[in-house]
């Protein structure tokens, strides 16, 4: 059997943020450059590359996972959403409105994908004290040290019981 | 990274047809967490990808023995919450909750887990010599910086250490890796023969066939949820690798140890553990004096390499600790 030869591009249909999409691109994309360098969706950031800095975050059937760490090939059948997918409307996610309230943010590089580990957290219904919340939002470094305000976001939406985007 | 083609195994049997192609280097893909980070190092070099996520191995299972079997492609988080994981087996629990972070292991899969390549420095860089890397060039840590690397078992040709929590888990609950090769077939290999150690071969890491695929982890019946302990001493209390972990696990009668198994992370090329030393303490007191005697046999003839060498009376601390916690749980 003969390995199949590298095609330039292959054609890719992926669901972000409710909108199905097609994409011409390289078997060897990540999602994170599909989005940012292909759908101009660069609101989820890249930090590291590496699976080091969480900046990447995106949801994926509602699970917070880095998005430099898959290839947009592997997530056809998905249902993909970024920041830009969280708001309805005008209308904020209230983990955004939550956010903005507690100042939970300095330079805004890490916010996007602190807000989408924050929902990932709420749909897993995980991070039940604030000992765990630290734990489970470490993979998310904010260089500006904002981790204060942070956790006082995911410690009020727990306490709320703020639904995130879906529950699995 | 390199430039690869893409599929997307729809059977076992395609998956592992493909992988046994001789004319390029093939490899399967799970979560993708080592693999396209290694890629992106230009450390792996593949040529074809073959996604297995939507093989029917995303299943975990009761066994007919009263065991479980955790599928190959189920998330490291689904595995660690698992309902009956963490029930009836709170110490491999534990221990995968301990490792990376919600985002990696909502995407690491248990297949991939066992896999995951040493975190050494110098097989991430490219530009030093490194024997697993590319065999016969030397090991820079051994000279180097070496505060990450092994304390036992280790060889003059690696000194790395194997860094997954999982198995040192996997280790001290006797686990079996299922696999599936277009050759052999299915076979089984307990946990502690799936691993080696470096020898003269550091670039060999597992008795792996080429191309054979990780189907499943099957959990025996035992899973000590009543004594057990997994401690992980790394540098910062979460997102980082272990420089020493412990999985304890005991059975008591009273004060008498009936069964107990000790594995140890971080200190060698595989889960580090001696059956047989174990063995020498079933009817004894399960005393702070036997687990100190226990923990310095556990690591006679530890060696250490400059940087690594508080290692040696970290890891008989950590032994001990694991113990005593486990007994007062
Ligand atoms: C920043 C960071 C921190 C981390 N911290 C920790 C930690 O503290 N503790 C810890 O244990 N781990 C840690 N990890 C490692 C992580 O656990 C592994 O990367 C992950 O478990 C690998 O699983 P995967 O499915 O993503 O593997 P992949 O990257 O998909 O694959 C790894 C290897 O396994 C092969 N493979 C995958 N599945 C199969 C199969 N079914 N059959 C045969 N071959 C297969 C692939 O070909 C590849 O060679 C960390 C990783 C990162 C990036
Ligand atoms: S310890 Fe092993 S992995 Fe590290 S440089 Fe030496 S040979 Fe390479
Ligand atoms: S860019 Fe993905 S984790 Fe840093
Ligand atoms: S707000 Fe600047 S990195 Fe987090």
């Amino acid at each position: 059997m003969e390995v199949p030869k590298h095609p330039e591009t292959i054609p890719l249909e992926l669901n972000i943020n409710g909108e199905t999409v097609e994409l011409d691109i390289s078997a060897w994309t990540t999602l994170l450059d599909a989005l940012r360098e292909h759908l101009q969706l660069t609101g989820t950031k890249k930090g590291c590359d590496h699976g080091q800095c969480g900046a990447c975050t995106v949801l994926v059937n509602g699970k917070h996972i880095n998005s430099c760490f898959t290839l947009a090939a592997m997530q056809t059948n998905k249902e993909i959403t970024t920041i830009e997918g969280l708001a309805n409307g005008e209308n904020l996610h209230p983990v955004q409105d939550a956010f903005i309230e507690h100042d939970a943010f300095q330079c805004g590089y890490c916010t996007p994908g602190q807000i989408c580990a924050t929902v990932g957290l709420l749909n897993m219904k995980k991070g039940n004290t604030p000992e765990e919340i630290r734990d489970l939002m470490s993979g998310n470094i904010c260089r500006c040290g904002a981790y204060a305000n942070i956790y006082k976001v995911v410690e009020e939406m727990k306490e709320k019981g703020t639904e995130g985007t879906t529950s699995i | 990274m390199n430039n690869i083609s893409f599929t997307r195994a729809e059977n076992i049997e395609g998956a592992i047809k493909k992988a046994n192609n001789k004319q390029g280097k093939v490899k399967f893909i799970g979560g993708g967490t080592n693999l396209l980070d290694l890629m992106k190092y230009r450390v792996e070099n593949p040529d074809h990808l073959i996604d297995i996520n939507e093989l029917k191995l995303s299943k975990i299972e009761s066994t007919e023995v009263g065991g479980l079997l955790l599928g190959a492609t189920v998330t490291n988080a689904d595995t660690a919450y698992h309902e009956e994981v963490e029930q009836r087996y709170p110490l491999l629990s534990k221990a995968m909750l301990a490792a990376a972070s919600t985002q990696l292991r909502n995407m690491a899969t248990n297949g991939g887990n066992l896999l995951q390549r040493t975190r050494c420095y110098y097989f991430y860089d490219t530009s030093t010599p490194c024997n697993k890397r590319e065999p016969g060039s030397g090991c820079s840590a051994l000279e180097g910086f070496n505060r990450i690397h092994a304390i036992l078992g280790e060889s003059e040709h690696c000194i790395a250490s194997h860094p997954s929590d999982m198995a040192v888990a996997l280790a001290a609950l006797d686990a079996t890796v299922k696999v599936t090769g277009e050759e052999e077939g299915h076979r089984s290999i307990p946990i502690l023969e799936f691993h080696r150690l470096p020898g003269d071969t550091p670039h060999i890491e597992t008795n792996l066939k080429d191309g054979e695929l990780i189907t499943g982890i099957e959990l025996p019946k035992k899973g000590f949820p009543e004594h057990y302990a997994y401690i992980k001493v790394r540098d910062r209390p979460s997102y980082a690798f272990a420089l020493v972990s412990v999985a304890a696990a005991l059975e008591l009668d009273g004060e008498e140890i009936t069964d107990i198994r000790i594995a140890l992370g971080g200190v060698a090329h595989k889960p580090w553990r001696k059956p047989e030393v174990e063995k020498e303490y079933y009817g004894k007191k399960a005393s702070r004096e036997n687990f100190e005697a226990l923990a310095e046999k556990l690591i006679e003839g530890a060696t250490g390499y400059g940087d690594n060498d508080f290692k040696i009376p970290l890891a008989k601390k950590t032994i001990v600790r694991a113990l005593t916690e486990a007994i007062e749980k």
